[in-house]
């Protein structure tokens, strides 16, 4: 354990879980609004609504998340010119939240989409019985049931999405696994103390998280 | 199959004309996005032909795509396979009566759920071989990664699709004298995997994605040999990656396909697992999102 | 760290003054029968597997299925010494990050890939050479007014995570803002777009992009070199003896202008004229 005694890499890798924290945070947000935004997409009656809410999930599910954050870098910032922030490392951590909510907002689509599938017809029916709209009937009487039912997979994503923050190491943010990295370099005698000791990190973490969400799911769950 | 007939009417005709209207209002917008980004594109020089002409020489196919596409494509059939192993021995395992096998098989699949794979690849390539004294080359680390991952991910599906399965089927075969391990292998599992057969798709789509890391220890796959290799040779980045995303859409989208196939054609044997069959049967559409 | 890189430095040159001293001449490292490193593989399977870079010009590219550049002559020359075909070579892609994990778990037997000879990694490796001395340097802008390191403050420089380069602008140049990626290449179109100020790391590295036909006229490599970076060649650290082979058959190369046809193969080709190695100064193969 001597590695972290080191006051140095005891910083650097606080600043590297800081760093995912604050990738999972924004884009956890921006991901849900995204998503949720996508899912009305592709159930409204509107049919290019509904095409590039498809379009949306196929490139993006199937588009291995690195290409995602390197497309980030590079076609938006480097091509498009589009900076987010003067600071080079705030910039690539905001290019960072751009990729991983993109991509972390199909999987919240489909997740809500089929939570909407579990709301029985006739609520939706009842709902246009008594004249609401279709964003009406969305808002007031589908998403509520549907976010109970949403739950479990949001537990999944989330946690996906706070391992997936490691990716944005490779276009040059020092987070946690570039970090770990770094320190195995220097300390090859201590490989596997720095691995349990990033790894326990993450489990410490996203274990007791899954199993918040999976309780919230069993409590909140719509009875019929 | 379609949701959106039950939220909203079949369109009349003032609805048809405001669809209409969001539709051309939604798609001009979307084309002059598309028309800025081609322009920005242009302005930085992106569109020259030089740049995608390589694309156009076998060579180009024949010596950095082709062999990427094998490399990938070979870690993935890999790890797919060890992937299900691992999956149903650790879902039989953690429902196991015995607390010494379920207990650890539990801890083992929630540990290596909750550790991103880039550290798990990492670790494999650069601390097992302390280990075992030995050299892990990176094709093993590629795919023991990809397996602990993907196959906790994998067993926590059979485990919902096994639990899933309605009690009488596993009355109705120890009625008939079967053995435990039997009405496991020939009553429950099958049903689970056919029952599972989306989430166990869309995980596998994951693990053929998330190969990509494989550049983290120099194995050639498809982005190492596609997008740095071949942009070493001739300076071409972008176009290099725009066109490797558009292989891995379309070999994803196969596999899915695929899978949807698969799904329909055994769709009539196979007993649907009910909606509310509780949290633990995630939805097969939401994967989990892997890298 | 500085301290401590400046020691490995003068050790460097410390060993070289005496391994000039001693004549280099010591062989009881137990050649011959029953040979152990690379010497013995050599002699009993008549294969090698060399660790080269895939993608920089000029030095490790791989193109296809081949690899080209000044490092793989080397590797080439070193393999004929050993009296292994250029056929029985099997060349092994390494990048930075990865070199002593591949020496030390035997992956690959020799390393030939810019590889600084450096303290710390000779706690985990031996090195025979230098084969080359590098330097660290820019690659700006044809129209930049940078003119070395110390003007670096403010300014964004690109460079490959993990690698010396990065941690020497990290140490000694804290003002500069660094972005790292994973490959040199991902940098020169952060060059081209202006999103970085420079793209630093050995200066024949970068020349080997800067030759490159697409980049042709656009840039410029400073030419202040920063640093001294003898590239090595990595074995195990405790083959003596394949290390002191290396040595002799460098030193032979130098002598019957092999040395100079690998060069003027490959980097020559940018109009630098081949340079001299020095023999004197190869390294003492961790022998005390």
């Amino acid at each position: 354990m001597h590695v972290f005694t080191d006051p140095k890499n005891f910083d650097a890798y606080l600043s590297g879980f800081l760093w995912i924290l604050k990738l999972t945070g924004a884009s956890a947000v921006c991901a849900l609004v995204l998503g949720v935004l996508l899912a009305a997409m592709r159930v409204s009656p509107v049919p290019v609504l509904r095409g590039f809410g498809a379009a949306w999930v196929n490139i993006f599910r199937n588009t291995p998340l690195t290409l995602v954050i390197f497309f980030c870098y590079f076609g938006l910032f480097v091509t498009l010119g589009l900076t987010l922030s003067d600071d080079l490392f705030r910039n690539i951590y905001w290019l960072g939240v751009v990729g991983l909510s993109t991509y972390t907002a199909a999987f919240v689509c489909e997740a809500v989409r089929s939570g909407i599938n579990t709301v029985p017809t006739g609520q939706a029916e009842a709902a246009r019985a008594i004249g609401l709209s279709f964003a009406q009937t969305l808002r007031i009487v589908v998403l509520p049931q549907a976010a109970r039912a949403v739950i479990a997979p949001f537990g999944s994503i989330l946690i996906a999405l706070c391992k997936n923050a490691t990716i944005v190491g490779t276009i040059g943010l020092a987070e946690s696994s570039t970090i770990m990295k770094d320190l195995i370099n220097f300390n090859g005698d201590a490989v596997i103390p720095i691995f349990l000791v990033f790894a326990g990190t993450f489990a410490a973490v996203l274990i007791p998280t899954g199993y918040f969400f999976g309780w919230l799911a069993n409590r909140l769950a719509v009875k019929r | 199959m379609s949701t959106s007939s039950v939220l909203y009417d079949h369109p009349g005709p003032r609805a048809k004309v405001r669809n209409a209207v969001l539709s051309v209002i939604f798609g001009v917008a979307l084309l002059g996005l598309v028309y800025w980004i081609y322009t920005k594109f242009d302005q930085a020089n992106q569109l020259e032909a030089w740049l995608w002409k390589p694309f156009a020489e076998p060579k180009t196919w024949t010596q950095f795509i082709l062999p990427g596409l094998w490399a990938t494509l070979k870690a993935a059939g890999v790890g797919m396979m060890l992937s299900l192993a691992f999956g149903i021995i650790f879902a039989v395992g953690r429902l196991s009566e015995h607390w010494w096998i379920s207990v650890p098989a539990g801890a083992v699949v929630e540990f290596f759920r909750a550790v991103p794979l880039l550290l798990m690849i990492f670790f494999v390539f650069y601390g097992l071989p302390f280990l075992i004294q030995g050299p892990v080359p990176a094709f093993w680390a590629v795919v023991i990664g990809l397996t602990l991952y993907n196959g906790s991910v994998l067993a926590e599906a059979f485990r919902a699709g096994i639990r899933a399965v309605p009690g009488g089927q596993s009355e109705a075969a120890y009625a008939i004298g079967m053995r435990k391990s039997q009405v496991m292998g020939i009553v429950l599992i099958p049903q689970a995997a056919r029952a599972m057969l989306p989430i166990i798709v869309s995980q596998l789509v994951v693990l053929l994605k998330d190969t990509a890391l494989g550049y983290i220890v120099a194995y050639p796959e498809l982005l190492a040999r596609g997008v740095n290799d071949l942009s070493a040779n001739y300076g071409n980045i972008i176009a290099a990656a725009i066109v490797m995303a558009v292989i891995y859409i379309i070999i994803n989208s196969l596999l899915t396909a695929f899978a949807g196939w698969l799904d329909r054609r055994s769709a009539r044997r196979a007993f649907r697992i009910p909606k509310q069959a509780g949290p633990v049967v995630m939805d097969s559409t939401a994967g989990t999102a892997g890298a | 760290m500085r301290m401590k890189r400046m020691a490995a430095v003068a050790a460097v040159a410390g060993l070289a003054v005496a391994m000039a001293a001693c004549g280099g001449d010591s062989d009881e490292g137990g050649s011959g029968t029953g040979a152990t490193g690379i010497v013995g593989k050599a002699e009993s399977q008549k294969k090698l597997v060399i660790g080269v870079k895939a993608d920089q010009p000029g030095l490790g590219l791989q193109t296809g299925s081949k690899y080209e550049g000044f490092d793989i002559e080397i590797g080439k020359i070193i393999a004929k010494g050993l009296g292994v075909d250029e056929g029985n070579i099997e060349w092994k892609t390494t990048v930075s990050a990865n070199r002593e994990p591949f020496i030390e778990q035997g992956t690959v037997d020799l390393v030939v890939a810019t590889y600084t000879i450096n303290d710390e990694r000779k706690q985990k490796v031996n090195f025979a050479g230098p084969y080359f001395v590098a330097g660290q340097d820019l690659l700006v802008k044809a129209d930049s007014t940078l003119t070395g390191p110390d003007q670096l403050a403010g300014k964004t420089v690109c460079s490959v995570s993990g690698s010396t380069p990065a941690k020497r602008i990290q140490e000694n140049y804290p003002d500069a803002k660094l972005q790292q990626f994973d490959a040199y290449s991902k940098c020169l179109p952060l060059l081209e777009g202006g999103q970085v100020d420079a793209v630093t790391t050995d200066d024949i590295i970068l020349a080997g992009y800067a030759a490159q036909s697409q980049y042709a006229g656009k840039f410029k490599v400073v030419g202040s070199t920063f640093s001294d970076e003898p590239y090595g060649i990595g074995l195990k650290k405790n083959d003596t003896t394949g290390c002191e082979k290396v040595n002799e058959i460098l030193k032979a190369a130098a002598g019957d202008g092999s040395y100079k046809a690998a060069w003027d193969n490959t980097l020559g080709a940018s109009g630098t004229p081949a340079p001299e190695l020095d023999t004197t100064k190869l390294t003492h193969c961790g022998a005390a």
